[in-house]
Formats: C-alpha cells, structure tokens, sequence
C-alpha cells in the first residue's frame, strides 16, 4: 500500500468492495492506459491470429489443389468471426475474466455490484464493441469497397462517432466504456502480489547490536516507516546511504566506525516498527512525524 | 523490545503456511477451471478464504508491514471471486440456458418482440404498395442489394434464381457466409438498441422495406408463391431471431429512455440480464437459418417442401418460447 499511498492517481481510483463477510478489498480499477494498452495487445493478437489463418489456409489449399477451396473458406469465415465476436467472450467466461491482453497487464473484468458476473453480462458488453469500434471500420471499409472514394464527410462521421465511443471512458470517473456501462462491469486491477520477506525477521538480533533510545525511536510515524520499508526493500546503495545519513542526523546517532548503512536501517526500522505497532495495540496510530504522540 | 520478536512478525509466522495453501488452491483452480480441484479441496477453499479476510482484518489493524497487507489484498480479492463467482461449470450453464434462461427470456420480451415484429411487417407493407404502385421505387429501396433482381429483369431469370441449385457445390461455404453475415447485422442491431432504440427500429424497418420491394417484383410477375417457399424455408428462422434481436435492443433502449424509480445505469444494467440472454440464443438460431438458407434452399427445389419446412421451424420457434410450461422443474 505504501506505493499507492504516495501515489494520488492510485488513491482516486480506488473503489470499496464488501464482501458479506464484512471486509472491504479496496479494489483498484483499471487507468484509462491500462484498458487502451489491453486492447492494443488483444488486437494485435487478433490480426497476428488471422494472419496466420490465412496463410496457413492459402498453403493447405495449394498443397490439396483446387478441391479444397470450400473448406478454406470456410475455415476463414468462421475463424474471423471466432476472432471477431468470440475471442473477448470466451476468454472473460474463464475463471480469470480477462483476454490475453488484460492478463498481460493484470486487469479482469468485475460485477459493479460485487455479486457474479453472469454469462449475459460478458456478451452484452462484447456486442457493444460493434458500435465502439467496429462499424466506424466497417462504415469506411464498405465505402472503399463500393469503389468510391470517401469522401470528407463520411470519413468526419466515422471518426467522430469513434471518437465519441473511444473517448468515453476518459470522460467518466470510472473509466467505463458503453459496454461496461451496459452491462454493469467494470475492469479493476487483478493484483497478484508475491509475499515479500518480512523485513523485521531478524529484529532481536539486529536490536541487539543497536541500541535506540525510546527518544531516538520516537522520531517518526507510520508513513516514514512504509517509505523506509520501500527503500530498504529496492536496495539501491545511493539511497540507502542518504536515507541512513539523513536519520542519523535527525536521531542524533553516532554511527560506528565502517558501520554499514543497511544494517544500521534495518534495525532501525525494527525498532519504530517494534514501537509503532505497539502504540497501534494501544489504539494510536501515529500518522506521521508531525503527528503528535 | 521483547526477547521474541515482533508480534506481527509472529503473527505472520503462525498463518503463512494458511496463505501459502489457498494461493496454491488459487493456482489450480485458475489454470484448470473448478474441476482441477478435488473434492475435499473445494471444500477447503472457503475455509481457507474466510482464514485469508479474516488475517486481512487482523493485519490492517495491527501490522504496519505494508508490502504484507498488500499482498492479503491481492489474495482474498483473488479468492472471493473464486468463493462468489459462478460455480457452475460449462455444460450446467448450457443446460440451464436452453432449458430456462432462453425461453424465460424471450417470453419476457413479448411487447417488444410484438413491436419489433410489427415494425417489420409495416415496413415491408409500405415497400410493397410503393413498388406495386410505381416500379421505380424498387431501385431506391434496394439501393444496389437486388444482385440483378430488378423491374428490367426477365421473368425467366427472376424463376431461375428461385430454384438456382449449385449442385452441392460451395453449399456449406455459402451456409457459413451467410450465418456469419446475418450474425454481425443482429448484434449491430441489439448493440445499437442503446442509442434509445432508433437505429434498431431503422434497420428493422429497413429490412421490411428490402423483404416488401422484393415482393413487390415478384407478385408483379406471377411468381408471388413461388418467392414465398424460398423466403420461408430460413426466413421463418431468420426473421425471427431478428425480429428478437431488434426486441433485445428495444428493451435496453427503453429502459435507458425510461430508467423507472432507478438510475439509468442500473436499469440499463437490469434490462441487459434479459436481452443478453436472448442474444445469445439469437445466434443459435442464425446458425441454423443459416444451414436452412445455404444448404437446405439450394437443395429443396420444390415449393411445397420449402413450405413445410418453414412452416413447421415456426411452429417449433414459437411452442419452444411461448408453449406455457411446469415452473420449478429444475
């Protein structure tokens, strides 16, 4: 959490879950990048996927000579309209509800209500990618097909209507497209965090070396402690050494000769992490170092 | 500082081993839908989520390891859609769907479907007294659909087209075309239903115009009977499941127009319960339009037959939706 708390955008699109059990999972909705940077892989599949089919289609009916022609056909037809409409429906039925695109930036598709997300919901907010982005294609296709040149007009239209569907979700607080809006989804982010090393396994050993004053730990709050927590857990020497400097200073601490910066933060962050969370059992928690204890 | 450790260390200690099973339990039942996991495990699960939200609780409260609460986060939101959502596997969810949820759905739309039906016929009306009254209307109508079905066409040709058998050849592809055709206009269609209903009706209406002309023209020459068994054959399928997927977007539409007591996204929410439902039915029956069109047309030259089988495909569509049956029978 210590990311997002520094993060305000991440604040902003966080939306409260219950479950019946009465805990709220604070779910993260998906950033208007995150669903276009989805789509983008997922066309991109789509157009790799049917190119392929058409090639392997034109060797295979080279290779079995004019009699296979049908089948080809066939194999194209359905193919594309597989592609077209069933690739987004069937990918969102599975258990993690999301295409290839969503999972490679970890979204899934969600009930706004929180209760289940039926069958028809997933179909009607796929149908509605026709009107989004389909017909406008599909407006200029035909024209360039009839042969006819498009005209101005025509391609205004088009891109203005696409540009109404395209652009909706910027244009609402929950980054909903029509057919989320529809269909009563919404697309959050499917966070599969690792569980990371607790930092502060090691404390008493660590404490042992060090020894704060209760003034010395008293110095910070909860929100210096998560930005330590974030420093000590990315490792990087030239902010460990400043970090480490900075603290000192602040404390008052004389440090050892050659003592080393990481050890001397990792115990430190035992030691406010020690103090902190027992005040926290006690009912106070210390925001940050400007809260008064 | 105590001798053991921080408490929420040991807190930690003591329930990882929890944590670690149901994130395994996730991974399973992730790659291999619920069925990867064993019965005793499925039981586990629930358990094992309501251990996970209550150390959440427990975490939130005590520990101030961010990187911890984080990660309990991502776990029991993974393992509350796994617990809450569908349970059901695929062949159940068939099952129901043919069994209840489509007919119950189409039967809930009849205003709608009566409307989008009688839209339809007005439509195709109109086109048939304008193209009956003067010829010229039919080229406005048609609009360079007619494939040379047009007034200056010969008599002989118009038959010929009627009764026009490929000799098996090319059957199914032109079945598959034809499916996949009809299937993109009906979900343009329902889709369209949410700009308040009037591009659905519009291309309901223009449907009927299309259907009206063509008659027009052929009663013109005689062969009014003649046009209808090759209509009927797949139009008793294909009509319908048009005229249903113009009711599918009638009801979001109107729901959108006239959201109630509610807010116009809950009631959109609300109506597309039902219409999705008969949208997906609707391309069930395209499918089959389009075998009755692509294969069955080109084979079945007789009228009377044609009749037959179209007529009796209505029967069967509108007893399958309409037919009263036992509630509760599941």
């Amino acid at each position: 959490m210590s990311v997002d708390a520094a993060n305000p955008d991440a604040v902003r699109m966080r939306r409260s879950l219950v479950t019946p059990e009465g805990v709220d999972l604070r779910l993260t909705l998906a950033t208007a990048g995150d669903r276009a940077g989805a789509f983008l892989v997922d066309l991109l599949i789509i157009t790799v996927s049917l190119l392929a089919l058409s090639l392997a289609a034109a060797f295979v009916s080279q290779a079995l000579g004019k009699q296979s022609g049908e089948l080809i056909m066939m194999i194209w037809l359905v193919g594309f309209f597989i592609l077209r409409n069933g690739y987004f429906i069937l990918f969102e039925l599975t258990p993690r509800a999301a295409t290839p695109g969503k999972r490679a930036l970890g979204l899934r598709v969600v009930a706004r209500d929180g209760g289940r997300l039926t069958g028809e919901a997933i179909f009607t907010r796929n149908a509605m990618r026709e009107i989004e982005v389909f017909l406008p294609m599909l407006i200029l296709l035909v024209a360039q097909a009839a042969g006819e040149p498009v005209d101005a007009a025509l391609g205004l239209l088009a891109l203005t209507w696409s540009g109404v569907f395209l652009l909706f979700p910027l244009f609402n607080r929950d980054r909903l497209r029509v057919g989320d809006f529809v269909a009563g989804t919404w697309v959050v982010k499917a966070r599969r965090p690792r569980l990371a090393i607790d930092l502060a396994h090691d404390a008493p050993a660590r404490l042992a070396r060090f020894a704060f004053t209760p003034e010395q730990v008293g110095a910070y709050g909860v929100k210096e402690l998560q930005v330590l927590e974030e420093v000590l857990r990315a490792r990087d020497r030239r902010t460990l050494k400043d970090v480490a400097h900075r603290i000192r200073r602040k404390i008052g601490w004389r440090p050892e000769p050659y003592e080393n910066d990481a050890d001397f933060l990792s115990a430190y962050y035992a030691a406010l992490r020690a103090r902190l969370e027992h005040r926290l059992l006690f009912g106070h928690r210390r925001k940050d170092k400007f809260d008064a204890a | 500082m105590s001798d053991l450790g921080l408490k929420s260390h040991r807190f930690r200690a003591e329930r990882e081993a929890d944590w670690r099973r149901l994130e395994l339990l996730l991974a399973k039942a992730d790659r291999g839908q619920a069925r990867g996991l064993g019965d005793d495990e499925l039981l586990e699960l629930p358990v094992l989520y309501r251990a996970a939200l209550s150390s959440l609780s427990v975490a939130r409260a005590t520990s101030l390891d961010a990187a911890l609460i984080a990660y309990l986060e991502g776990l029991a939101t993974r393992a509350y859609f796994q617990v809450y959502g569908t349970r059901l596997n695929l062949r159940e969810r068939l099952g129901g769907f043919f069994r209840d949820d489509w007919p119950a759905a189409a039967r809930a739309l009849w205003r709608e479907t009566l409307a989008a039906a009688l839209i339809m016929l007005g439509a195709a009306l109109a086109g048939y007294v304008l193209v009956a009254g003067d010829a010229n209307w039919y080229d406005s109508i048609m609009g360079g659909m007619g494939q040379g079905r047009d007034p200056s066409a010969s008599t002989d040709f118009l038959r010929k087209i009627l009764y026009d058998s490929h000799g098996g050849e090319g059957l199914s592809a032109f079945a598959t075309f034809l499916f996949v055709h009809n299937t993109q206009v009906s979900i343009l269609a329902f889709a369209l239903g949410f700009a308040f209903c009037l591009p659905t009706a519009l291309l309901a209406g223009q449907n009927g115009l299309t259907l009206g002309a063509l008659s027009a023209l052929y009663a013109s020459r005689g062969l009014g009977w003649n046009l209808g068994g090759w209509l009927i054959i797949h139009g008793a399928t294909e009509l319908f499941a048009s005229v249903l997927a113009t009711a599918a977007g009638f009801h979001i539409g109107w729901a959108v127009i006239f959201p109630g007591a509610r807010s116009r996204l809950d009631a959109a929410r609300a109506a597309t319960r039902v219409s999705g439902a008969v949208m997906a039915g609707v391309v069930v029956m395209l499918v089959i339009a389009g075998v009755l069109e692509g294969v069955g047309r080109q084979l079945i030259l007789a009228d009377l037959a044609r009749y037959a089988i179209g007529l009796t495909m209505l029967t069967l569509w509108l007893a399958y939706f309409y037919l009263p049956r036992r509630r509760g029978a599941r």
